[in-house]
């Protein structure tokens, strides 16, 4: 009966508020009482987690975009409200809208760090190191000897604390844009190369057997069989090293660099306690490492379309 | 042995090429000294002058290997020179920020399966977090906590929590989704409730999946303790090691810290590698 007139959802959804009530409410009423100017603080997150709690009954597009949303909306609210309820000093933490209008004073400077640091350093970097894995990868192809030698060491090699080599490389490649190309080359590489390697082996025997009962040479094998089905392997490599990249060329500035970059920026502005501009950095690197990722899935969608996790 | 041969040719090549490159890059050097002494060297002489300099460009193998053992069992534990002290002080940061993280990581997956709300939030935020570069934002946060009072230990351990917090959240949930839904409704039929279902078969199918991030995480832990220690006025850790190497120009030093570090994340993850073992042979999911 209660279905007719509050339909499934709403019911379950009451049930899940007062459950949540009962949780939240005892501590929230004492913050209250001796500290009411938490109450906004308070009534957002109530807000926004009773919006996507009412959300999350309804499964569809619309409410799976939205939800996330409306979760970073009210954190980055709180976090406004919370540095000016705790008078929190902008050299610990900016509030989000500072933040935003030094991002909005500075695009120019902002540019130019992201073209030395992301172009030149990072992406530069990435792609020679990925050509260079993948052509390690099938040039030690038809020895399985040096494969079995060389992936467990790439395997181990990529574990390690990598970074710590940006020292070394400022000094032989000096403080411009070369040595961070040089530190991301060494970063991505073994990733890379232990994903291609795998990749090449990822035919079956059926297809190995039915493309040699046509006759084909190992080089055609190698183009039309095995490099195809090496990719979705080849861009998994890829995708995890986006951020590897962005990484090693701005922790690579903090060992040198000439006065522009993300890292010389982030060091120096933390140094004159300008805190926002540091965080705009931050805005810039993660959207630029957002952006780099997403546009490699893109390219992956494209050329592995095929791939039954390209399909669902 | 038909595994080992492989690898160990390989290591020998690299020391090969390392030598090879050691004589190339160490030479301008050592000729510029012999041309301002007036001396023309010799092949041998020239090959031998490579290995020896204070500061080469690029340190023989062998030089390396004598600043790590001089800095390992060379010095007192309570040096400042010596590698156990600041690979201690690094380890303690790391392990700490890594207790905190996984903590941190295994109960927010736990409530993700458990509440939609949750996972509909969090997830999509936890995912996307992972292709921003958060290891840059390490030296600010040790400022930050700096200009707050807090130095030390603290500030590089919420580096690392930071940082191994996401792979073990994501393994988490993906590890505590595995079981299928015949293996669900089995937990029904026996009138298991929402607890025993989870300590017993949610949990347990979730070990696999929680460990191979809990290496994936303990390494990032220590890369992003390394970096904490990297801002100036650092002065213990392997970090602040490198960078000191860095500033003075003593490449042994440098390569003798990273590989102290490389020797750490070895460690570190190979005790994983032996807890999962164990975990998972007293659970019979060996294989």
């Amino acid at each position: 009966m209660k279905g007719e007139l509050w339909g499934e959802p709403t019911v379950s959804m009451l049930r899940q508020l007062k459950f949540l009530a009962s949780f939240v409410a005892p501590p929230a009423l004492a913050a209250l009482v001796f500290a009411p100017r938490y109450f906004p603080l308070l009534f957002a997150w109530l807000a926004g987690w009773a919006i996507n709690v009412w959300l999350a009954h309804y499964d569809n597009r619309l409410t799976r975009a939205a939800i996330p949303l409306i979760f970073g909306a009210t954190l980055l609210a709180m976090w406004e409200m919370a540095v000016n309820v705790f008078a929190i000093p902008a050299v610990i933490l900016p509030a989000p809208s500072q933040i935003w209008t030094a991002f909005m004073q500075n695009i120019p400077l902002l540019w130019g760090d992201f073209v030395q640091t992301i172009l030149r350093g990072a992406l530069t970097g990435w792609l020679m190191g990925a050509a260079l894995a993948v052509g390690t990868a099938i040039s030690i192809d038809r020895s399985s000897f040096l494969q079995r030698g060389l992936l467990p060491i790439g395997n181990f090699v990529a574990a390690l604390p990598i970074v710590g080599i940006a020292p070394i490389l400022v000094m032989w490649f000096g403080f411009d844009w070369q040595s961070k190309a040089a530190v991301v080359v060494v970063m991505v590489f073994f990733p890379i190369l232990v994903n291609m390697v795998a990749g090449l082996r990822a035919t079956d025997a059926l297809a190995r057997d039915q493309i040699a009962t046509w006759g084909a040479s190992y080089g055609q094998a190698l183009v039309k069989l095995r490099l195809p089905h090496a990719m979705p392997f080849l861009f998994n490599g890829l995708k995890i090293t986006t951020t590897l990249a962005l990484i090693g060329a701005i922790v690579a500035e903090f060992f040198g660099s000439p006065t522009r970059g993300m890292g010389f920026r982030i060091s120096t502005a933390v140094g004159q306690l300008n805190m926002p501009l540091v965080w705009a950095e931050i805005l810039v690197a993660a959207l630029a490492g957002t952006a780099f990722y997403g546009i490699v899935a893109l390219i992956e969608k494209r050329v592995t379309f095929w791939h039954p996790s390209q399909r669902a | 042995m038909t595994r080992l041969l492989p690898i160990l040719t390989v290591l020998l090549a690299i020391v090969l090429v390392w030598y090879l490159a050691a004589v190339g890059m160490n030479a301008p050097w050592a000729r510029d000294q012999a041309a301002r002494a007036g001396q023309s060297l010799s092949l041998p002489q020239l090959v031998r002058a490579t290995m020896v300099q204070e500061r080469p460009v690029l340190p023989a193998p062998h030089q390396v290997a004598i600043g790590l053992w001089d800095g390992v069992v060379g010095q007192k534990i309570t040096s400042k020179r010596s590698l156990v002290w600041h690979g201690w002080i690094t380890l303690s940061a790391t392990l700490a920020g890594f207790a905190i993280g996984a903590g941190a990581g295994i109960l927010l997956a736990v409530g993700i399966v458990h509440s939609r709300v949750m996972d509909l939030s969090v997830m999509p935020w936890a995912i996307a977090s992972q292709t921003v570069p958060i290891l840059a934002i390490a030296p600010m946060v040790i400022v930050v906590f700096a200009s707050a009072g807090v130095t030390g230990l603290v500030p590089k351990a919420m580096i690392s929590a930071w940082l191994s917090f996401f792979p073990v959240l994501v393994g988490m949930v993906k590890g505590l989704r595995t079981p299928d839904t015949m293996q669900m409704d089995l937990m029904r039929s026996w009138n298991a409730s929402g607890r025993q279902t989870f300590w017993r078969l949610r949990l347990p199918s979730a070990m696999p999946y929680l460990f191979a991030s809990l290496k994936v995480a303990v390494a990032a832990a220590l890369v992003g303790t390394i970096v904490g220690e990297l801002p100036a006025g650092a002065t213990a850790g392997l970090g602040a090691r490198l960078l000191s190497g860095s500033y003075y120009g003593q490449t042994v030093q440098i390569w003798a810290a990273l590989f102290a570090a490389a020797a750490l994340a070895a460690a570190l993850v190979a005790v994983i590698g032996g807890i999962e073992r164990l975990t998972l042979r007293r659970m019979g999911l060996a294989r």
